[in-house]
């Protein structure tokens, strides 16, 4: 992990006393809490930096080290009883290199924090950190309820997904999302619905869209059509002289109205009134006629 | 009939080193609601987490009754408004589609 600089990230000069570090982690603490910025992963990013700023400069003893070590502060200890045996080994001649550190900051720093009491007494208890997972799906999947086992981690999750569920709508399942530190609680997974467009359907909340092709001929002078829904087909009846764009709507026939049972909203039909091509020449000759008749009409 | 999960507010002030003093004065702000059933109080469980939240917004950021009562109606606020953006985004895409 990147070296932090603590009093950049708090705002303040190395001559801080403790309450200019208090004051400074208490107003960022409010601008980043992940509570007051739901969902925001670069404010919980930015809160757990202040908070570990804060958890080392507010600590006499931690800070002491960080001033001196910088960087390397966590491993303060070490690097005291290297330079003492180091000494000692030159005063006696004998030159040896002392070992190197590595290792992950964070993973450091949370067993280090371990078990700690807070500020103010209270133990800072973390909550876990927050998952999302994305579950692409095609609109007919979420036509009816249905269950279904997703693996997150490792671990298998039973979860049901309510029929009429929006395009880019989360559910939160709590406690499934990372562990909590210092006894605090698990995080929460948030799963986002990834909804595909359906060739056919358009939806918006529980209405559904859909353009339906129709001949000239039927258009003209009406008959019957056979409309697909989600819910099967159905057979419409076209009035005579049914223009292009003509709307109708099918009650109950489209899309479920989520989290209430046996709801559904409409099915919008939209007619696309399809010219006839490739005439033939008996064919061209009535429409010609049609139109005179047409014309002298009017 | 429908059951519901309730959690013994004693327990719960304990585990999570809460006054119950607190979690009366939420009562009393009307942003959680306490059962009482022959002397013994309760939280619902589907209250924990918002209770949950009350509290680090008060011992982690010193926030007083009144600022969680704005905070939790502002919060609130968000996440309609984000339902709409949602729902409003999802209308454009259909516009934009056709």
């Amino acid at each position: 992990m990147d070296f932090i600089d603590y009093y950049k990230l708090l705002g303040l000069p190395k001559t801080a006393s403790e309450k200019d570090i208090k004051a400074a982690y208490r107003k960022l603490a409010r601008k980043y809490h992940p509570d007051l910025n739901p969902n925001n992963k670069e404010s919980e990013r930015k809160f757990k930096e202040i908070n570990e700023a804060n958890e080392v400069l507010s600590d006499p003893e931690k800070r002491k080290k960080y001033d001196k070590y910088g960087k390397d502060w966590q491993h303060a200890d070490e690097i005291e009883k290297s330079r003492q045996q180091q000494q000692s080994q030159r005063n006696t001649g004998r030159q040896q290199s002392s070992e190197g550190y590595s290792g992950d900051f964070s993973d450091f720093f949370e067993s280090m924090f371990e078990n700690q009491a807070g500020p103010r007494g209270r133990q800072t208890r973390f909550k876990g950190q927050d998952l999302n997972a994305e579950l692409q799906l095609d609109l007919k999947d979420v036509y009816v309820s249905q269950k279904q086992t997703l693996t997150v981690n490792g671990k298998n999750i039973r979860l049901t997904i309510p029929a009429g569920v929006e395009n880019g709508q989360t559910i939160k399942i709590p406690g499934h999302g990372a562990p909590g530190a210092n006894g605090g609680p698990n995080g929460d997974l948030y799963i986002t619905f990834s909804i595909a467009d359906h060739p056919k359907f358009k939806r918006e909340g529980s209405n559904l869209y859909a353009n339906v092709e129709i001949d000239l001929y039927t258009a003209l002078l009406g008959g019957n059509t056979t409309v697909d829904t989600l819910d099967g087909q159905v057979k419409l009846k076209v009035v005579p002289e049914t223009q292009s764009g003509t709307k109708v709507k099918l009650k109950g026939k489209g899309f479920p109205v989520y989290k209430k049972d046996g709801e559904f909203g409409d099915l919008y039909i939209t007619y696309q009134v399809k010219l006839p091509t490739k005439l033939s020449e008996q064919e061209t000759a009535l429409f010609v006629e049609l139109a005179k008749i047409r014309n002298h009409g009017n | 009939m429908e059951t519901k999960s309730l959690i013994l507010l004693e327990q719960f002030c304990t585990l999570l080193n809460a006054e119950p003093a607190f979690i009366f004065a939420l009562q009393e702000y009307e942003l959680v609601e306490i059962i009482e059933i022959e002397a013994t109080q309760y939280l619902p469980e589907e209250q924990l987490s918002e209770v949950e939240k009350m509290l680090r917004l008060h011992y982690d950021l010193n926030i007083n009754l009144e600022g969680i009562d704005a905070v939790t109606s502002l919060l609130k606020q968000i996440s309609n408004l984000q339902q709409e953006l949602l729902a409003v985004k999802n209308k454009l895409n259909l516009y934009e589609a056709m």
